[in-house]
């Protein structure tokens, strides 16, 4: 990297259920997904954010990729809010019901018919799969670094970044090559507002969509549930036990009762 | 469709994380369910660490019925190419049919690389696991959010990676006639694309996962003002305010205070939540709590299925109730001194 010059860092983000809690039918302990708002994972906001600061330090371009159905645009829409340069909608039937693998091997494949990238910024989870771990699996297919939970991004000398991520019990400090992959911690990189300028403009810009037909390999058992290595065997609801009869009481009542149990323990403290 | 041919693989490898000489908890969790597996389905259970002590490493082995140990005398600070490079090549000799892997800042970092290097499935931070027929391992986990249960298999592709977070699964106790056989190896350090410059060794800081006791706040706080008061509660009782996933997304507590699978696991010795309703994640994150008060409005609350006193009630009313017999009472203690 040769100073101020043009980066090229890819963002990618996710839409998801507004509630992450709290939606399942109590008598049939059936998921309850319609009517739910559709909003981008908060900790995708952290990781445009990040890209944002970068850019505004260093220069660059930041390219936004999601994935998901038609009305996932609107997460390229709030993107282009806050600055985003392009925004990629990855659609088509076929990359439906990926895990961890597919979904990654999809991005990447996404990622690469756009072109090459210096650096790929992740939120840390989403708070629908929560599993924290495309962002891995999407550098292994791209045969880059990666790093968790950054809090600091700063670019170095010899086209490397230097981060600070948290491993257990320590803070570590790192030079990475470029390209390489991070993720975000998200209190490090609170999320600016949108500026109403930049959302007037960004309604009028143009988003690429990307489908099987702009990718390098369009074996459509690579993609989707297909190309996916888990199968979900069985979801059910948790096994309900016996419930102890709850207190019902009168508000001093209950605080007396409460005191009364917490009361051994608080003496031992004082 | 990927897939590979699953006869070949047979075995249980649990990936021990170690740093400067001493195995991570989770490891030793992951070797207890790896034993208790083993049984049902007639396996041997291997091990494989990297890092800087291996000696001691390989002293905390001793009393584990683990077969063989592949102990990698190398750099102690992760890197991802090195440790993806030892493992696969690790596994690539073992063939192993199950891989697990602790849910650690380390572990979430190798998992999906090793995956990704075997095409086969992951599943993270499962809570429950089991082996059926031909070695298949039924990985449970809570899904959507963490309301429902999802037991997930990978088919045709071998080895099964699953995470486990930390004090998910139940250590054993160690036997004297146990001592694994160990092969270590010395690991060049190579020309890698991360150089590690720096390591801050965080100061042992008070954090909800050390604590006596917990006030926990979930949805039913209506305002981030409103945390005040149940900081202020579990003050004066001399804990620790913690809190439920919901108030950590909305950006009102940080990650450090959240229990549940995707925050800390928790077991003081007494926890009164206030407002939570006891999603599946977040009760596997504090379920072996000794005493559990509850205090919800809705008497549907899943909290109120672990809750040893659940109490049916508004906590904007008791609460305040409790600040002040916990106020008299320390003003009665100050009298009497």
């Amino acid at each position: 990297m040769d100073g101020r010059c043009k980066m090229k860092i890819a963002v990618c983000m996710k839409q998801v259920p507004a509630a992450s809690e709290g939606n399942m039918d109590k008598e049939t302990g059936m998921l309850i997904r319609t009517g739910l708002e559709a909003i981008v994972n908060i900790y995708d906001l952290a990781a445009l954010e990040s890209a944002l600061r970068m850019k505004e330090q260093y220069g660059g371009e930041i390219h936004v990729f999601t994935m998901g159905p038609e009305k996932a645009e609107a997460v390229l829409r709030e993107a282009f809010g806050m600055g985003a340069d392009e925004g990629y909608l990855i659609c088509g039937k076929e990359f439906a019901g990926a895990d961890v693998l597919a979904t990654s091997y999809t991005l990447m494949q996404a990622l690469k018919s756009v072109g090459d990238f210096d650096l790929i910024l992740c939120g840390r989870q989403t708070t629908d799969g929560d599993t924290a771990q495309v962002g891995g699996a999407l550098a292994k297919w791209l045969e880059i670094p990666n790093m968790n939970w950054v809090k600091q991004i700063e670019l170095a000398e010899e086209g490397g970044i230097e981060v600070l991520y948290a491993m257990e019990g320590r803070e570590v400090k790192a030079h990475l090559t470029l390209p390489c992959l991070i993720s975000v911690e998200r209190e490090c990189f609170v999320p600016r507002l949108p500026s109403l300028k930049l959302k007037i403009r960004g309604k009028k810009k143009e988003i690429y969509r990307i489908t099987i037909q702009e990718m390098e390999d369009q074996e459509v058992e690579h993609y989707g549930l297909k190309g996916s290595a888990t199968r979900v065997k069985k979801i059910f609801p948790p096994v309900r036990t016996a419930r102890r009869e709850a207190v019902y009481l009168e508000k001093k009542e209950a605080a007396r009762y409460i005191y009364k149990i917490l009361e051994p323990y608080i003496q031992e403290e004082a | 469709m990927r897939q590979t041919d699953i006869t070949k693989w047979s075995g249980i490898l649990v990936y021990l994380e170690c740093y400067k000489g001493k195995i991570h908890k989770v490891s030793l969790e992951m070797i207890a369910e790896a034993v208790r597996l083993a049984e049902t389905s007639r396996e041997e259970v291997y091990v494989l660490g990297i890092g800087a002590e291996m000696e001691k490493v390989q002293e905390e082995l001793i009393g584990y019925p683990i077969k063989t140990a592949y102990l990698y005398e190398a750099k102690d600070e992760y890197t991802p190419l090195l440790y993806e490079e030892i493992t696969v090549s690790a596994i690539r000799k073992l063939l192993p049919s199950i891989v697990l892997i602790g849910g650690t800042y380390e572990g979430r970092a190798l998992a999906p690389r090793l995956a990704v290097a075997f095409e086969t499935g992951l599943t993270a931070d499962c809570t429950t696991l089991e082996i059926e027929a031909e070695g298949k391992l039924v990985q449970t986990r809570p899904a959507f959010g963490g309301n429902v249960m999802a037991s997930i298999v990978t088919d045709v592709c071998r080895p099964q990676f699953a995470t486990v977070r930390p004090g998910i699964m139940q250590p054993m106790e160690k036997k004297q006639e146990y001592t694994p056989h160990v092969i270590c190896e010395k690991v060049e350090g190579k020309p890698d694309n991360v150089q590690i410059l720096e390591t801050i060794m965080s100061k042992v800081e008070e954090d909800i996962t050390n604590q006596d006791i917990l006030v926990v706040a979930g949805r039913g706080v209506k305002k981030k003002e409103d945390l005040d008061m149940l900081r202020e509660l579990s003050e004066l009782m001399g804990g620790k305010l913690a809190s439920s996933r919901a108030l950590v997304e909305k950006g009102w507590m940080s990650p450090k205070e959240q229990i549940g699978l995707s925050g800390h696991t928790v077991s003081p010795s007494l926890m009164i939540t206030c407002g939570v309703s006891g999603t599946v994640q977040f009760m596997a994150g504090m379920k072996h709590t000794k005493n559990i008060i509850a205090i919800n409005t809705d008497e549907q609350a899943r909290i109120f299925e672990i809750a040893h006193y659940p109490v049916c009630g508004d906590l904007y009313e008791i609460v305040p109730e409790m600040i002040e017999l916990l106020k008299s009472r320390k003003g009665d203690e100050g009298s009497a001194t």
